[in-house]
């Protein structure tokens, strides 16, 4: 699986109106002014079309930062 | 498994109604300028039909039946199947399709009956209708398919409300010795029934004076007991994880790939899940047609819808088709239909 830059990079495009490099490793993703429950459903759709992997409701409720949603996409991936 | 083939079943005609007043979710309060942005760019939704309090479903179907009944001048005495599918029913009981029956002055000699489904109902309704027609015994039938969802949201759940439309459309299937089979890949999982549903009223749990409580479960999202109740990213994996694979296993089995269909008809659910489902199936864009911006989600009218208000004409001239539904039940089901040619009626407004 590709790096964590290159992660947040595909994350950042799907946030409008973010401006790139707001989102760092230890970025709780919740926190984001950005943030809704449709941004879930984003983020969901995201990571299964790009790296085929399907996260459940569990996996983003346990997810805080976005190296905690990288660790369990890579995990998931390989 | 429930891949089947069902032979002598020709799809004559579609026709569909909706209600003609339109609520847009640019002027849904309960979203900010951005939630309503982002609403749109996911979901696709910008419009939706809603009925009038006391407008029904069976008055939907009712009205796309009549446009059929009279534009191929069918003798009434000659339907020998009705068959309503739906979730919002005019009663509890009878069932709406015998009342349908009546109303729409066919004969005592009518077989009728009601299918309980809503996101697959349009597949599985086809699969039943053609199952029954399929050895010449009946030769005419209507099926009617449709949901008034707007009737158990809560308003103050911007979670739901901004997703349902209202519709409800009429298919007049014949018996036709000629047709190319059509084949069926219908499937089910009740393990995940609770990812939308409507929690009270039935038996398992009857209405108390708790149903009409309001429950907060966060920030504009507040419903009662017999509002329907939506698990947005259960039933968005289950979607992307099942519809495509449930596709794939179809066209497997009666050896064609996607590039030999012409149109693929996606029960119109959300914008975003649709298209995963779309890339997973390698169908390109312009083949998959979508009524999601003007009519939302229409619950189990939303194929028929799709191919009335979209499709049109086009699918006057012989097509290959595959249709697929997925949602509540969790039900879902596709279906291939080959070298069809489909009148589509025009889109009726209901007052």
């Amino acid at each position: 699986m590709e790096d964590i830059q290159e992660f947040i990079k595909k994350i950042e495009f799907e946030m409008d109106e973010i401006e790139p490099g707001t989102i760092q490793t230890r970025t709780n993703f919740r926190e984001l002014e950005q943030w809704s429950s449709m941004m879930g459903l984003i983020f969901i759709a995201l990571i299964d079309t790009e790296y085929n992997v399907t996260l459940n409701g569990n996996d983003l409720i346990n997810c805080k930062t976005v190296l905690d949603l990288y660790e369990v996409v890579k995990n998931k991936a390989s | 498994m429930a891949l089947t083939s069902i032979q002598n079943i020709k799809i004559t005609a579609i026709s569909a109604c909706v209600p003609k007043a339109s609520e847009s979710n640019y002027d849904y309060d309960a979203l900010s300028d951005s939630e309503k942005k982002l609403l749109v760019k996911t979901t696709g939704i910008e419009n939706r039909r809603v009925a009038r309090f006391g407008m029904c479903t069976s008055d939907l179907c009712f009205a796309s039946a009549e446009q059929i009944i009279k534009k191929y001048n069918i003798n009434r005495d000659e339907i020998d199947v009705l068959i309503f599918v739906s979730q919002t029913l005019d009663y509890f009981l009878p069932a709406t399709s015998i009342i349908l029956q009546d109303r729409l002055k066919l004969s005592k000699t009518t077989m009728a009956f009601d299918i309980v489904l809503g996101c697959s109902g349009y597949v599985y309704g086809l699969s039943v209708i053609s199952s029954l027609m399929s050895n010449g015994n009946f030769k005419k039938g209507l099926l009617l398919v449709g949901d008034k969802s707007t009737f158990s949201l809560s308003k103050e759940d911007k979670s739901t409300y901004p997703l349902f439309g209202d519709a409800g459309t009429a298919t007049y299937i014949e018996y036709d010795p000629t047709a190319t089979p059509i084949d069926f890949n219908l499937q089910s999982d009740g393990a995940g029934f609770k990812a939308i549903m409507i929690p009270d009223g039935g038996t398992r749990s009857p209405w108390t004076k708790q149903t009409d409580k309001i429950i907060e479960l966060e920030k504009g999202v507040k419903r009662n007991m017999r509002n329907l109740w939506l698990d947005g990213i259960e039933v968005f994996n289950f979607s992307i994880r099942e519809a495509p694979i449930n596709i794939l296993a179809l066209l497997d089995y009666n050896q064609t790939n996607i590039d030999d269909y012409n149109y693929v008809v996606f029960h119109q659910a959300n914008l975003l899940m649709n298209e995963c489902i779309r890339k997973k199936i390698k169908a390109p864009i312009e083949k998959v047609p979508y009524t999601l911006k003007d009519f939302g989600n229409t619950s189990s009218a939303s194929i028929p819808l799709t191919m009335v208000v979209e499709l049109g004409n086009k699918l006057a001239q012989k097509n290959n088709l595959i249709l697929s539904a997925f949602g509540v039940g969790l039900s879902w089901g596709s279906v291939a239909i080959k070298n069809t040619k489909i009148n589509c009626l025009p889109l009726i407004e209901l007052d």
